[in-house]
């Protein structure tokens, strides 16, 4: 399972890529490369290029769409759902930002600290994974339920007080807030960041630590100038799975949210198979494909492609 | 002061363990209101203990005609994206060629796009190209999603293989086919299963692109979907909570199996 996750670049920079070995047949690697990536450019490339087309045209239902070049549909869209678009950064960073706190502390204990009950947790961090994300995602409006238990201690804390002067819940309310989503969000993508967390931290070499309690460093100052630094590729890798499937998700926005949390997704999901208004989720959806292909490149430039596949 | 070190000594497994708590939670949920009798039609408060939706998982309409989809797709997805993830990973990185850095974009892209995307695009295709949406278009798409993490798997376990042992394998006069079939496919088994499992639970558990693409078809994400609108039955509960024990059970039984051949090997 943890092939899910990208493999960091090897910690010694000395070592040179293997150059694989030449052999006979100039042409068998393109005949085993043939069917897959032509599967991947008519099914996944070539529909861009349809979507690009769609979000220029206009027309109607009825009378059919024509490329128009109508870049008009681009700013209407954005006019009308930054809302939406700024609510999905926010709740994905948001998201993001709970997966690391609260996936590190399990991928370190994974790592260094459960010994033989390492494998058992990690069983029980995949283990979810094979419920349906939609059961587990119900599952949460019963816990959030109003006035039930989590509510309720919330309440008892004031912790709910502070969170709806916030503006992060509404009243007594914990369903159909922005809280929940994120909760919701955090929830489903948390894994993601474990798994990538986890690979990174195993290949650290246990003698480091030593070596920086041996130099006088105590366990924080090793954290901070060892462990962590050297956790930088799982880091990475966990953010941007995190942080990608979180910024399009609308499952969470639809089930645990209201109409003033819905995301970026619920539009296009919306505008594509209900008000079927095609040029603007198109042109939404291109949207987001762009700022993510932004965000991803800024990444690839910083560690390479070969290490991220 | 010694509570204090203690606590301090262990505040990673603790602030762990908490999070772990945080995963399972709405397992135990789904596990333990799979036992409710619930007085109208949702499932979401606790009313009475009852067996009788263990009793009869089928007894709503749709709800196993849908898991059969789901199941039927999920092996073909499986079956295509394995082969075709496979031959990528093994060209990837037993063969030198032109533009492998396009490749590797070709490969890494799906898995770094948002699935609405690939869902949204993938129906304008569909859409201009007139093609009737149901079981075929799912699968197309399922099989397009899922071959890039197989290649993933499949490129981590060859990349682990010494070319010498197939190169020692033709020294000993065996042919190409040969050679594949008896050393390199042995080899690589583990990581073309662990890319065939992902892809099998990625495309069962799939809803977003499923949505998009599905037609009138219903997949059991989709059922489960469509019953959070219209009122979610016991059963829902009891198929999650079978699917986790059995995924458990499997691993359970698959790493006691490997302990004790470890065990005597040693």
């Amino acid at each position: 399972m943890s092939t899910l996750t990208e493999a960091p670049p090897p910690l010694t920079p000395a070592a040179p890529a293997k150059k694989p070995p030449r052999r006979r047949g100039r042409w068998t690697p393109y005949w085993l490369l043939l069917p897959g990536l032509l599967w991947l450019v008519v099914f996944f490339a070539l529909p861009m290029i349809y979507q690009a087309s769609t979000s220029v045209q206009t027309g109607s239902l009825e009378q059919g769409y024509k490329v128009t070049w109508h870049f008009a549909t681009y700013w209407n869209a954005l006019g009308d759902y930054w809302p939406q678009a700024l609510r999905s950064v926010l709740y994905a960073a948001a998201a993001t930002i709970l997966c690391l706190l609260l996936g590190y502390p399990l991928a370190y204990l994974i790592a260094f600290r459960a010994g033989r009950w390492r494998n058992l947790i990690m069983i029980l961090v995949i283990a979810p994974f094979f419920t349906s994300f939609l059961i587990r995602t119900l599952a949460w409006k019963t816990i959030l339920a109003d006035g039930g238990p989590v509510v309720g201690a919330l309440n008892t804390l004031h912790v709910l007080d502070v969170t709806d002067w916030l503006g992060w819940t509404a009243g007594d309310r914990v369903l159909a807030t922005p809280l929940a989503v994120v909760c919701g969000l955090t929830y489903n993508f948390l894994p993601f960041m474990i798994l990538p967390l986890y690979t990174s931290l195993e290949r650290i070499d246990g003698r480091l630590h030593e070596a920086a309690g041996d130099l006088y460093a105590r366990p924080s100052t090793t954290f901070r100038k060892v462990t962590f630094p050297l956790s930088m590729p799982g880091v990475v890798s966990g953010t941007l799975l995190t942080f990608i499937p979180a910024s399009g998700d609308y499952v969470n926005a639809e089930l645990l949210g209201s109409t003033d949390t819905r995301m970026i997704g619920n539009v296009i999901q919306t505008q594509f198979l209900r008000v079927l208004d095609y040029p603007t989720a198109a042109a939404l959806s291109f949207i987001l494909m762009a700022a993510i292909l932004l965000m991803v490149t800024f990444y690839i430039r910083r560690s390479g492609t070969e290490d991220l596949v | 002061m010694p509570v204090v070190t203690w606590l301090k000594r262990r505040l990673v497994v603790i602030a762990g363990l908490i999070t772990l708590g945080y995963l399972l939670l709405p397992n135990i949920v789904v596990t333990v209101f799979s036992f409710n009798q619930p007085k109208g039609r949702f499932n979401y408060e606790w009313q009475q203990f009852s067996t009788a939706a263990w009793q009869d998982p089928c007894g709503v309409s749709g709800l196993c005609g849908s898991l059969s989809i789901s199941l039927q797709i999920a092996l073909w997805a499986t079956i295509g994206a394995t082969v075709l993830g496979s031959m990528i990973a093994f060209a990837l990185v037993r063969y030198r060629f032109r533009a492998r850095g396009a490749v590797n974009s070709m490969i890494f892209l799906p898995m770094a796009m948002p699935e609405v995307v690939m869902a949204a695009s993938l129906l304008t295709l569909f859409l201009n190209l007139g093609a009737q949406l149901g079981f075929w278009t799912i699968l197309i798409a399922h099989i397009m999603f899922c071959l890039s993490f197989v290649v993933v798997a499949v490129k981590a376990r060859v990349m682990s293989m010494d070319p010498r042992l197939e190169e020692a394998a033709r020294d000993l006069y065996a042919g190409p086919v040969q050679t594949f079939l008896r050393v390199t496919l042995p080899i690589a088994a583990p990581g073309i299963a662990a890319g065939a499992l992902l892809a099998f639970a990625l495309s069962f558990d799939d809803f977003i692109i499923t949505n998009f693409n599905a037609g009138s078809t219903v997949t059991f994400p989709m059922f489960v979907w469509g019953s959070a609108q219209r009122g979610t039955p016991v059963q829902i509960n009891v198929i999650g909570t079978a699917m986790f024990l059995v995924a458990v059970l499997l691993v359970l039984t698959a790493m006691v199996i490997s302990n004790r051949r470890t065990k005597r090997k040693a």
